[in-house]
C-alpha cells in the first residue's frame, strides 16, 4: 500500500514518448498480438494450407500410371487381356460385374458375344472407361493377329511444372490470401465495433488513418511469412517450380492481398455483427472458390462464363501466380490480371472509405 | 497538471436528441465549473448516456450548444480529444491484450499524458499488469477503462456509469480512486442512478428523467430543497386499507405523506416529534406498525419527491 500512498500524493506528471511508444507501432503491435494470442487463426492461416497442399500433393502424385480395372465374364478372353500391362483384369460372373461396373469399382465390363464377337460395356463420359475401352479393342485386335501400320513411339513427359500439384499451389496460395486478407481486416474491425471498442478508440485522440494503416502493416509482415511457408513448402517437398522473378511474386501477392483486405474493409465498413460479416464473406468468397480455378482449371466452365469469371479477383491473381510460377511470366504478360486486381482494389478501397462508420 | 481556469468546462444549452419515436434528450442546459465534480443522476434510460456522448463528441445533438473546454466540437475536435478523457458504458476491451498493452496503447493516441506504470498503480492494478483482460474481474476492469481515460492526463474526465455492476466493496474502492482524482484538481463529469454514489463523490448533482433536468444544485441544497429533515418509512399489518393518508399528513411535524406497495413514506422535520405522534395515533385506530424505520432525507427522496417513483426498481 505504501507504493500506492507515494503514487497517489506525488503529483502525476506528463512524459514524452519514445518511438516504441508511438500509436502506430502500438496499434500495428496489438493486431500482431491478437493475431499470436488466437492459435487457431494460426492454424487455418499457416497449418491449413500446407497440410492442404501435402494431401493433394500426395493424392495426385505422378508415379507409375495406375492399371485400370476391368471385369471380364469368360476366361478365354481374360487370359488374353491380361498380357495388357495398362489393364488390371478380373475375372467375375455375370452378376457380380454388373454392379462392381454400376459401383464404379471397374471402369468396364468385357463379355463375349455369340458367333466369336466381344461386347464391351462402359460410361463414355468417363475417361478413364474411355481409355479402358481402346486398350481392350486393341489387345483383343492385336491378339487376333492385326499388325499396326505406323510405327509409333511413345516419350513419357513428367516434368515439375506441368504437375497437378504445380497447378494447385498456386491456387492455394491465392485462396489463402483471400481468406487471411478478408477475415484479417474484417472480422477484426467488425468485431471492434460490435464490442464498442470502435467508438472508444475514436473517443480518444487516435488517428483514424494510422488505425487502418496499422492493419496494413501487419497484413504485409504476416503476408510474408504466409507466401514463404507456402510456396517454401510446394517448392521443398514437391519441387513446385518457381520460374518467374521472386520480386515479381511477391509483388503479385501484395496487390492481392491488398485486394482482398480492400474488400474485407468493405464488407466491415458497416456490418455490426459477427454473424452478418460471416454471411457476406461466404456470400463473396463463395463463387470464387467455385469459378477461380483454384482446384481445376476454369476452362471447364462454357466459353460464355469465361470474361466474367477472368474479372473475379481470385481468378486475377491464381492467374496471375500461376503464370509467374509455372511460366516464368514477367509482370508485362499479366498486365490484365494485375489491372483487375487494382480495378477491385481502387473500387473496393474508395467505396469502404465513404460506407465506414466509426460506430 | 490539468490547468485551473476560471472558464467553465462545459456549458450546454437546449440540448435535445431523438431517436426515431424516443426523445432521449429533451432540452437540457448544464454549466460544469472547472476543478468540479458533476454528476447526472437519473434513472435507466433517463438521457444520461445520450447527453455524456453528445459532450464528448460521439453523438451529434438535433439541437443546442455544446462549448467544451471554451471550444466547440465542430471547430477543435482534434485538440478536445487531447484534453479529454473518456469512459464509456459498455466498452469492451480487446481480451488478448494485457493490462499494460492496453494502457500503451491509449498512451499512445496523445502527445502528453502520464506514464503507463503511474497509472496503473493508481488504479491499484499493478499485480494484473501483465495479466490479460479475459482474466480480470468486473472491478478491475473499470479500474482498467478508467486508466485508459487518464492516460492522457485530461483536464475533463467522463465516466459514465464507472460502478454500474460492481459489488459494494470494488464500488468503494473505485469511489476512493475518484476522491483522488478530485484531489488533483481534474474536472470529472460522471453518471450515475445511485444516489449514494453521487451524494459521496459530487460537488453538484443533476437529476435526469425522461431527457429533462428536473432538479440541480448541490446534494446538500437538492436534499433541503424537499425540506431537508428525516423520512419516516413504516408498513402496517393488512396494508393499511383503513388509513387515510390525509390523516397522516395532518400529524405533528409531518409534511408529505406518500404511499407505495402497502408502505407509507412520511417527510417529516424532525422524527423525534413525528414518529411518537404517528405510533400514538397508530394505536389510537388498533392499527398494528410493523417495520418502523427513519433515515435521514437523501436525493433518492429528492426523485421521489419529484416524480413519484424510485431511481432503480429494487
Ligand atoms: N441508438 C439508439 N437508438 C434508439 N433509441 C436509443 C438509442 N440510444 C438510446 N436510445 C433511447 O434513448 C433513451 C435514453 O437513453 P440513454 O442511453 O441516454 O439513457 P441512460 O440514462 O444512459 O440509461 P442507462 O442508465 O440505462 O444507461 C432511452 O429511452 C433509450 O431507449
Ligand atoms: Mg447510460
Amino acid at each position: 500500500m505504501s507504493d500506492r500512498a507515494a503514487v497517489l500524493d506525488r503529483p502525476l506528471r506528463a512524459v514524452p514518448l519514445a518511438f516504441r511508444e508511438r500509436s502506430l507501432v502500438q496499434l500495428t503491435l496489438v493486431r500482431f498480438r491478437e493475431f499470436w494470442r488466437e492459435p487457431e487463426a494460426i492454424f487455418w492461416v499457416f497449418i491449413f494450407p500446407i497440410l492442404l497442399t501435402a494431401g493433394l500433393g500426395i493424392a495426385f502424385r505422378s508415379g507409375p500410371a495406375q492399371a485400370l480395372p476391368i471385369g471380364v465374364t469368360d476366361d478365354g478372353l481374360a487370359a488374353v487381356l491380361q498380357a495388357e500391362p495398362s489393364l488390371s483384369v478380373r475375372r467375375l460372373d455375370a452378376r457380380t460385374a454388373e454392379d462392381q461396373l454400376r459401383l464404379g469399382r471397374i471402369h468396364l465390363l468385357v463379355t463375349p458375344e455369340a458367333g466369336g464377337g466381344v461386347r464391351l460395356r462402359y460410361d463414355d463420359t468417363n475417361p478413364e472407361s474411355r481409355t479402358a475401352g481402346l486398350l481392350v479393342e486393341r489387345a483383343l485386335q492385336r491378339a487376333a493377329g492385326v499388325r499396326d501400320r505406323v510405327p509409333v513411339t511413345a516419350e513419357i513427359a513428367r516434368e515439375p511444372g506441368s504437375r497437378y500439384i504445380d497447378f494447385v499451389v498456386p491456387g492455394l496460395l491465392g485462396m489463402n490470401l483471400m481468406g487471411s486478407g478478408m477475415w484479417g481486416v474484417g472480422f477484426a474491425i467488425v468485431d471492434a465495433r460490435r464490442k464498442r471498442l470502435l467508438k472508444r478508440l475514436v473517443a480518444s485522440p487516435m488517428s483514424r488513418a494510422e488505425y487502418l494503416l496499422s492493419f496494413l502493416l501487419s497484413r504485409l509482415v504476416l503476408l510474408l511469412l504466409e507466401v514463404t511457408a507456402l510456396v517454401g513448402f510446394g517448392v521443398l517437398a514437391f519441387g513446385v517450380p518457381v520460374n518467374g522473378p521472386v520480386w515479381q511474386l511477391a509483388l503479385l501477392c501484395v496487390l492481392a492481398s491488398l485486394c482482398f483486405s480492400a474488400l474485407g474493409l468493405l464488407i466491415a465498413s458497416r456490418t455490426r455483427t459477427i454473424e452478418a460479416a460471416s454471411g457476406w464473406m461466404n456470400f463473396v468468397m463463395l463463387p470464387m472458390w467455385v469459378f477461380s480455378g483454384v482446384f481445376f482449371s476454369y476452362e471447364r466452365f462454357p466459353e460464355a462464363f469465361h470474361p466474367f469469371i477472368r474479372l473475379l479477383p481470385l481468378t486475377a491473381a491464381i492467374d496471375a501466380l500461376r503464370a509467374n510460377m509455372l511460366q516464368g511470366a514477367g509482370l508485362e504478360q499479366v498486365a490484365p490480371e494485375v489491372a483487375v486486381m487494382g480495378g477491385w482494389l481502387g473500387l473496393s478501397f474508395f467505396a469502404a472509405l465513404a460506407l465506414f462508420r466509426w460506430r | 497538471m490539468p490547468a485551473h481556469s476560471p472558464k467553465l468546462a462545459l456549458r450546454v444549452e437546449g440540448l435535445r436528441k431523438t431517436y426515431k419515436d424516443v426523445v432521449a434528450v429533451d432540452g437540457v442546459d448544464l454549466a460544469v465549473q472547472a476543478g468540479e465534480c458533476f454528476g447526472l443522476l437519473g434513472p435507466n434510460g433517463a438521457g444520461k448516456t445520450t447527453t455524456i456522448e453528445i459532450c464528448e463528441g460521439l453523438l451529434e445533438p438535433d439541437a443546442g450548444v455544446v462549448e467544451v473546454l471554451g471550444l466547440s466540437w465542430r471547430n477543435s475536435a482534434r485538440q478536445l480529444r487531447q484534453r479529454l478523457g473518456v469512459q464509456l458504458q459498455d466498452t469492451q476491451l480487446s481480451e488478448k491484450l494485457t493490462v499494460e498493452e492496453t494502457v500503451r496503447l491509449f498512451r499512445s493516441f496523445y502527445h502528453r499524458g502520464l506514464a503507463v506504470e503511474d497509472v496503473i498503480a493508481l488504479m491499484q492494478l499493478e499485480e494484473k499488469r501483465k495479466a490479460r483482460l479475459s482474466a480480470l474481474s468486473g472491478g478491475q476492469r473499470q479500474r482498467l477503462a478508467m486508466a485508459c481515460a487518464l492516460v492522457g492526463d485530461p483536464e475533463l474526465l467522463f465516466l459514465d456509469e464507472p460502478t454500474t455492476g460492481l459489488d459494494p466493496q470494488a464500488r468503494r474502492q473505485l469511489w476512493e480512486l475518484i476522491d483522488a482524482l478530485k484531489r488533483e484538481g481534474r474536472t470529472i463529469v460522471l453518471t450515475t442512478h445511485y444516489m449514494e454514489e453521487a451524494e459521496r463523490l459530487c460537488d453538484r448533482v443533476a437529476i435526469m428523467d425522461y431527457g429533462r433536468i428536473i432538479a440541480l444544485g448541490t446534494p446538500a441544497e437538492l436534499i433541503a430543497s424537499i425540506g431537508g429533515g428525516h423520512v419516516v418509512e413504516f408498513s402496517v399489518d393488512g396494508g393499511g386499507a383503513g388509513l387515510d393518508p390525509g390523516e397522516l399528513a395532518a400529524l405533528e411535524g409531518v409534511r408529505s405523506v406518500r404511499r407505495n406497495n402497502g408502505r407509507y413514506e412520511l417527510q417529516v422535520t424532525d422524527w423525534h416529534r413525528a414518529v411518537p405522534c404517528l405510533l400514538a395515533a397508530m394505536v389510537q385506530r388498533r392499527i398494528p406498525v410493523s417495520e418502523l424505520r427513519t433515515h435521514s432525507a437523501t436525493l433518492e427522496d429528492v426523485f421521489v419527491t419529484l416524480t413519484g417513483r424510485h431511481l432503480r426498481d429494487e
